[in-house]
């Protein structure tokens, strides 16, 4: 499936090789960047693109999509966390050569799936699972959602049931909680300080060299706390081998040539800005960059010069070709004066945000050569068609 | 209670609303009204810094205008320093291995790192070194974990001065004379949704009072009803020609940013009529339009302090 999927990608349309010919010699795709500018529906898109052009089985791995966009693909259901589901071709609206398959990412359950894979018997496993302290901390665990995500990807990858998956990652609380988060789970688990702390409470009272430590917080935790979270941290250090060696094949897998990195921005000053720093750790750390999407993007004709020109004409002379116009629309003269300053001055307004806009698109394509532009759609993209023409503007066929 | 008058203010919203500007706009219009301001970066992202035009904060607060001072959150300063006030400890000069557990346990154990940070706040709210303490940066998906911190930690611990540290921080918090959250959000759906779905979380999960919904970016209204059908007018062949005529086929792009710029604000419209319906009663809603500003950092601060100055005050 693989083979077909490679030939049957377009060839020739431009010098330049596209986010067609990435997604084509790749398996997995991390699409991240800041929250809020558009990475499920670029991930959905993608896949959908992907799936339509280049055939294959291509699965998107979403967080939280919009309820509207989650129902039109057919995930509104309830009971379908982590379960993947194909799209039914009939829903989709191009045709698809291939297969596309969507799933959500449910941390609570991934974290369950871990623990009953990694516990040694079954006493531990049930022991975690019952631990008032695990229930309460999956969320938030070393960046937990992060891990999960990655961890998802590895084995989704791992099943050998896709040719392609595409994770649209959580929106974390800074952009390197991504890359961060294998490492930071072998580090945890592999840690002398877990081990110290996992010494049987008793005995450790006793040892000199953790008094201190064990003075100052029993005073500010309370005792019973501290227990609770070393008792904890016993169960959890039984699943140490399993979670570690996963770990580290994650974080292996974030620099497989078989990756590449997706950063999703808008043209806006935040989010542009962390997407330049985002961009800036993939290069320093040797992460495959593969491009950069941006989203929302305004018409370049707002700049045009000879269109600025127009509209500060319009603006100044509006008042002589109201007299012009008023007869032939049948209007007030004095109102299509207003219609026609109006026209112009907004054109200067959305000009100005047009231009700061391509200074920051400019400033990220020093830092990766692929940067896709997709306009700004004057509907939300919540329903497959809408989802369609942003797949097609990826594909540099908008 | 008018949000002016608040005591402590957390300013949350989604990635990209731009609650970074909305809480240095409050500062500045707080500061301008006389208060003596704190505000706070939560998230170490240094947004706020820039918001400022200013390098790095530091936990220690810098005067970054006429009454008005910014920190960044930090947890282990903020030990350090509850160490020093509170436990009153002998030997906090060796906080560094005590810092990297407290690091360490605090990635596990829920609440622990919030309520330092909260506790920092609360402790300037309480000996009223401020008039006003501003909190930016706690992402929606976090906020509610951060203001019931407090509850939380006492659940797990039972006894102990933690716990005891809790019930003064609750008594601030869950007063809505003094405590209020701010929740930015665009006219967007997404954004518009998540807005609504936090103020259930933080009614039902919460007794900390949702203080106002900042509406910002919010698109001008280009045209009344009737000059709206005269714009659509103009672009039927008879009055396009006559544009034509004058302009060439430069007046094209002009007509279809306007175009652009109806539908935009349309859309925006819509759901901010959905968050009006949506939103409990008596909860202010306060608009903020888009600037259409070359600036950013200070000028962009101040410009939507005006804003929220015609809004509030």
């Amino acid at each position: 499936m693989n083979a077909a999927r490679r030939s049957g990608g377009p060839v020739g349309r431009d010098a330049s090789p596209g986010i067609d010919a990435l997604l084509a010699t790749k398996e997995m795709v991390l699409v991240c960047g800041s929250g809020g500018v558009g990475k499920t529906t670029t991930a959905a898109a993608l896949g959908l693109q992907a799936a339509a052009e280049l055939g294959g089985r291509v699965l998107v791995l979403t967080v939280d999509p919009a309820r509207r966009l989650a129902d039109a693909l057919g995930l509104g259901g309830t009971g379908v966390a982590n379960a993947e589901v194909r799209v039914a071709p009939e829903r989709l609206p191009i045709p698809v050569r291939g297969e596309l398959w969507m799933a959500m990412l449910d941390t609570k359950a991934s974290w369950d799936d871990l623990v009953t894979r990694h516990a040694p018997d079954q006493a531990t496993r049930e022991a975690i699972l019952a631990n008032p302290l695990y229930r309460n901390i999956t969320g938030r665990f070393v960046h937990s959602h992060e891990y999960i995500a990655m961890e998802r990807l590895h084995e989704l990858h791992a099943s050998g049931r896709y040719d392609l998956v595409i994770v649209d990652t959580p929106p974390s609380r800074h952009a390197l909680d991504i890359l961060d988060a294998p490492a930071r789970m072998v580090e945890f688990f592999g840690s002398r300080l877990l081990r110290w702390l996992t010494v049987p409470y008793r005995s450790r009272l006793f040892t000199a060299a953790s008094k201190p430590f064990y003075q100052v917080a029993d005073r500010i935790l309370g005792s019973n706390f501290l227990r609770d979270i070393a008792e904890f941290f016993i169960l959890f250090q039984k699943m140490e081998d399993g979670f570690v060696r996963r770990a580290s094949q994650t974080e292996a897998m974030l620099a497989d040539a078989r990756t590449t990195f997706v950063v999703v921005t808008t043209l806006e000053a935040a989010p542009s800005s962390e997407a330049r720093f985002l961009l800036g750790e993939l290069g320093r750390r040797g992460l495959p960059l593969g491009a950069v999407v941006a989203n929302r993007v305004l018409p370049t004709s707002l700049r045009a010069l000879d269109a600025r020109e127009a509209a500060t004409r319009l603006v100044d002379t509006a008042g002589p070709l109201a007299e012009g116009l008023a007869p032939v629309l049948g209007a007030d003269p004095a109102m299509v004066e207003r219609v026609l300053a109006e026209v112009g001055t907004r054109f200067h307004d959305f000009g100005v945000v047009a231009a700061r806009q391509a200074e920051r698109e400019a400033e990220l394509r020093d830092l990766c050569p692929l940067v896709v532009s997709i306009p700004w759609f004057d509907s939300e993209v919540d329903d497959l068609s809408t989802l369609a023409r942003v797949g097609m503007s990826a594909w540099g066929r908008g | 209670m008018p949000l002016l008058d608040r005591k402590f203010v957390v300013v949350t919203g989604k990635g990209g609303t731009g609650k970074t500007t909305v809480s240095a706009a409050l500062a500045v219009l707080a500061a301008r009204e006389g208060r003596r301001v704190l505000i706070c970066e939560m998230d170490a992202k240094g947004s706020l810094a820039s918001a400022f035009d200013i390098g790095p904060l530091q936990f220690e607060p810098t005067e970054v205008g006429d009454r008005m001072w910014a920190m960044a959150m930090n947890t282990e300063d903020s030990l350090r320093e509850y160490l020093r006030l509170f436990v009153r400890l002998p030997f906090v000069g060796r906080l560094g291995v005590l810092a990297r557990t407290f690091d360490f346990v605090a990635d596990a154990a829920p609440g622990v790192r919030e309520i330092l940070s909260l506790g920092k706040l609360c402790y300037e709210v309480r000996e009223r070194h401020y008039d006003m303490v501003i909190v930016d940066g706690v992402a929606t998906g976090h906020v509610v974990a951060q203001i019931s911190a407090p509850d939380v930690i006492g659940e797990l611990i039972k006894v102990g001065p933690v716990r005891d540290q809790t019930r003064w921080m609750q008594d601030i918090l869950e007063d809505p004379q003094q405590t209020g959250v701010v929740i930015v959000t665009t006219p967007e759906e997404m954004p518009v949704v998540e807005t609504c779905e936090l103020i259930d979380r933080i009614r039902t999960e919460t007794r900390v009072d949702v203080a106002a919904v900042v509406a910002n970016r919010v698109l001008p209204e280009l045209f009344g009803r009737a000059e709206e059908d005269v714009f659509r007018r103009l672009r039927t062949p008879e009055p396009l020609a006559l544009l034509h005529r004058e302009f060439g086929d430069a007046v094209d792009p002009v007509l279809d940013g306007a175009e652009l710029a109806v539908s935009l604000r349309r859309g925006g419209a819509a759901q901010l009529e959905y968050l009006r319906s949506r939103l409990p009663s008596g909860l202010p809603v306060v608009y903020v339009p888009e600037l259409f500003s070359r600036s950013t950092g200070r000028r962009s601060a101040e410009l939507v302090a005006d804003a929220l100055g015609e809004e509030l005050l």
